[in-house]
């Protein structure tokens, strides 16, 4: 088809790994029981994480050398895009993988925490602090740690452990990243520049690093969980490791190899609000809503003050049931907006909203929803929307 | 009537082009620098080199007097190059560019002289990691979360250009800046916008960042000569030259920049990618992804290898890429077509720009085209028998240039080409 013209886009696949569990049954086991949120408010103190649940990593990484050569996160993403592409029935598959368009929402890091506090602690007692630090790392620094910590590493051990090879691409920047990995991955499908694509993120929440970067400026839930939409100022993130990945396919592609859809994604959008204009966010969740006409809305709200309240607030007005998928999973940054249009498909594809969780004055309302809006309005910047739809 | 390429879509051309390296600001300075066959790279002095394997780099040291984090200076390095592509191009309004903005962006983390101001600011010695989270939660440091989050340098490239809608940040290693540009092309192919603004930057020579790269093995240890140490496909060649810049490129759909009276100063012609997965750092023996990704380069544009004039290298000057390079270039044009083209690395004289590397080697790539004279492959005095390649050797050379390729291949398996030609077909 000549580029442009506009098709639609299959959900053929869904990696899921989170403090909930692994694959898609077991999150809607969980969402569908109401269970409460997985949390753990000890082993970071004062910060509140949702922890993952264990995984055995050898069943999609089967080379240690692999998991070797990896952070946490990237374990994380390269195991769930297995998950993803088990669940689209294309793992192993080389023709297909080998055209596979891949674009990943990461961050990157990690650093090993003993070793920096080590140098640090001798170069603040040193006189020649600079060929200090430079000797330091030159012998304590893995050779491979700059391959585990970079951005599109995950990317590449994806398409190293399972053979996508078709494109690689990957998107850094937080919350948007994710939202704009979803976005390019289906409107090169519905534009007909691609067939079949692989796009998600991961996020290791149990990271003393990562929670330093927003402890910098107060964004981490402290002391004990509290739901996101609770309280009249954003209770702050409650992060969460996790990895989401999902397999969008044009139906020509998805019918000739005899695969069926879980769902339908009719649209992507990334946009960017004047944060400093009051109601900016309110007006741009509002928009979103007003565009689609949802019967129900899944919030990827961070829990971000500054964000959320403006969310909250267009949320209010919206009128359908609302969820929030960092009440259920926690936060994941570059990985939430994969995983809340995963618990979207899964959502229609069962044909009934999972029920509220108490405490949150904006989870209401139940029913069968046939469209619902994904939100994901970044902590700091971006406001993403996604439209996930039954499928016949 | 639009103007549709071979295979129907929009003409994507280029209407403003930015650069900046460690030869200079602009590109009248770079394009007469390079095509003198000077060399940009130096001794470092922004920091202590005491201990180092490699003591060289092309930094970019004429912006800032002290030491800033790295984001500041991908951030003034991107800022130039984008207000000369915009002022160029004469498109919008000063802080309304009418399109997005793909900007390839280095990662981003805390650095060190930060990590110490934290410790600096604890009580506890020996300091322990939770002393260092107590004191980032003190907020006495609040301006460093927005600056060390993967998006900061695009989200302000957007608030000041007025880009719109939320930038993309983007990392493909060493291909990033052709990603960039590729994300631009397809997205006004698909009509979703007239005009984008693909950029790469580089501003992250620090201690760890050289460290690591040493520690991989990927650096030259050449450093007596700094300016002799990057040698693309010559035999002597044993490592690459950090480096620092950014490129910037203005896209248009030709339709649109033929409406306002734009001047074209080339076309992107095709795009093409392959991933590899054969190894974290080393390409495929067999070369199968950087052939298949210039193939599908070619193939997007509409052209065969006979219709290219000039191969604008990646050329890292690594024994391995060099070599890699050839076998893929072998495949692709054979051995006897290829004798005749010309094929040259803009890294012998302003080293790997890394993120920016493909960004800056179209923007020069276009130069070449526009002014029909090929910047040299400097350093070559050893000829490698295994790469018998017109490396343009030393000298700029002048010849008519219609068509270019130019390759980016990344650690981590990520490799783009782009095909770029001077006027609409």
């Amino acid at each position: 088809m000549p580029e442009g013209t506009k098709r639609d886009v299959w959900i053929t696949g869904i990696g899921i790994v989170s403090s909930l569990g692994e694959g898609p049954d077991a999150h809607w086991q969980a969402l569908s029981a109401g269970t409460p949120p997985v949390t753990d408010a000890e082993r970071f103190a004062p910060y509140v994480v949702h922890p993952l649940v264990k995984l055995v990593y050898d069943a999609q990484i089967p080379k240690k050398g692999d998991q070797r050569q990896m952070e946490t996160w990237q374990r994380i993403g390269t195991y769930t895009a297995g998950l993803a592409l088990d669940s689209a029935g294309i793992a192993k598959n080389a023709e297909i993988l080998g055209r596979t368009d891949m674009v990943v929402g990461a961050g990157g890091g990690e650093r090993d925490h003993q070793v920096d506090t080590a140098i640090l602690n001798d170069v603040l007692t040193s006189n020649e602090p600079g060929k200090l630090l430079n000797e330091r790392l030159l012998s304590d620094l893995r050779p491979t740690l700059s391959l585990a910590q970079l951005s599109n590493l995950l990317a590449g051990n994806i398409s190293i452990v399972h053979g996508v090879t078709g494109s690689s691409r990957t998107f850094m920047g937080e919350e948007s990243a994710g939202v704009d990995a979803v976005r390019v991955g289906y409107s090169r499908i519905a534009a007909g520049q691609s067939e079949i694509g692989l796009v998600g993120g991961a996020y290791n929440a149990e990271r003393e690093d990562m929670l330093l970067l927003y402890a910098l400026n107060d964004f981490c839930m402290t002391d004990e969980f509290r739901p996101v939409f609770s309280g009249a100022e954003a209770p702050g993130i409650p992060s969460g490791s996790m990895g989401a990945f999902l397999v969008l396919e044009s139906p020509e592609h998805a019918t000739a190899r005899g695969a069926t859809p879980i769902a339908k994604l009719t649209g992507v959008w990334s946009e960017r609000a004047r944060r400093d204009e009051p109601g900016a966010v309110a007006a741009k969740v509002a928009d979103f809503v007003a565009r689609t006409h949802p019967d129900a809305v899944l919030s990827g709200a961070t829990g971000a003050h500054g964000a959320t309240e403006g969310e909250a607030e267009a949320l209010k007005g919206a009128g359908v049931p609302v969820r929030a998928v960092a009440n259920r999973i926690g936060h994941g940054f570059e990985a939430q907006f994969p995983a809340a249009v995963a618990l979207a498909a899964l959502t229609v594809a069962k044909g009934e909203l999972f029920p509220a969780l108490s405490g949150d004055p904006l989870e209401t309302g139940t029913g069968a929803p046939q469209r619902i809006l994904v939100t994901g309005v970044g902590h700091w910047r971006g406001e993403g929307a996604g439209l996930v739809e039954k499928v016949g | 009537m639009a103007h549709t390429d071979k295979h129907g879509r929009p003409i994507v051309v280029v209407t403003g082009i930015g650069v900046v390296s460690s030869l200079g600001q602009g590109k009248e300075d770079n394009w007469r620098r390079l095509t003198a066959g000077e060399s940009g790279i130096h001794r470092i002095t922004r920091f202590p080199i005491e201990g180092m394997r490699t003591t060289i780099a092309g930094t970019v040291d004429f912006l800032f007097d002290e030491r800033v984090a790295a984001p500041d200076l991908s951030e003034r390095l991107a800022t130039l190059a984008a207000e000369e592509a915009i002022g160029q191009s004469g498109i919008g309004s000063k802080g309304n560019f009418p399109g997005p903005l793909f900007a390839a962006v280095p990662p981003v983390e805390m650095e060190w002289p930060e990590k110490r101001k934290l410790a600096e600011n604890a009580p506890e010695r020996p300091v322990e990691y939770r002393d260092l989270l107590a004191s980032a939660a003190s907020g006495k440091f609040r301006p460093w979360h927005e600056r060390f989050l993967f998006g900061s340098v695009a989200d302000r490239l957007a608030d000041k250009f007025g880009t719109q809608g939320q930038p993309i940040s983007l990392s493909t290693a060493c291909a990033s800046g052709a990603t960039a540009i590729q994300l631009g092309v397809e997205a006004i192919r698909r009509g979703e916008c007239e005009v984008a603004l693909s950029l790469g930057t580089d501003g992250s020579v620090h201690p760890e960042a050289l460290i690591r790269f040493s520690l991989l093995s990927a650096l030259t240890t050449a450093n007596d000569k700094p300016e002799e140490a990057a040698r693309p496909f010559a035999k002597n060649r044993d490592g690459f030259v950090m480096a620092e810049g950014a490129g910037a490129l203005v896209l248009e759909s030709l339709d649109h920049a033929l409406a306002r009276g734009a001047r074209i100063l080339g076309v992107l012609e095709g795009c093409g990618e392959m991933a590899d997965n054969f190894h974290r750092t080393r390409s495929s023996p067999d070369g199968k992804p950087i052939i298949g990704c210039m193939n599908n380069a070619m193939a997007d544009a509409g052209v065969t290898p006979g219709d290219i004039d000039y191969i604008n290298a990646h050329g890292t000057s690594t024994p391995e890429n060099d070599r890699m390079e050839y076998v893929g270039l072998k495949a692709v044009f054979g051995e006897e077509v290829l004798a005749g083209i010309p094929c040259s690395s803009n890294k012998s004289m302003i080293g790997h720009t890394l993120t920016a590397a493909g960004a800056i080697e179209a923007a020069v790539s276009l130069l070449t085209i526009a002014n029909g004279r090929i910047p040299p492959t400097i350093n070559y005095h050893v000829p490698d028998p295994a790469i018998p390649l017109d490396v343009v050797p030393n000298v700029a050379r002048d010849a008519q240039v219609r068509r270019v390729i130019s390759n980016s291949f990344g650690f981590g398996g990520q490799n783009v080409s782009l095909v770029m030609a001077g006027e609409p077909a």
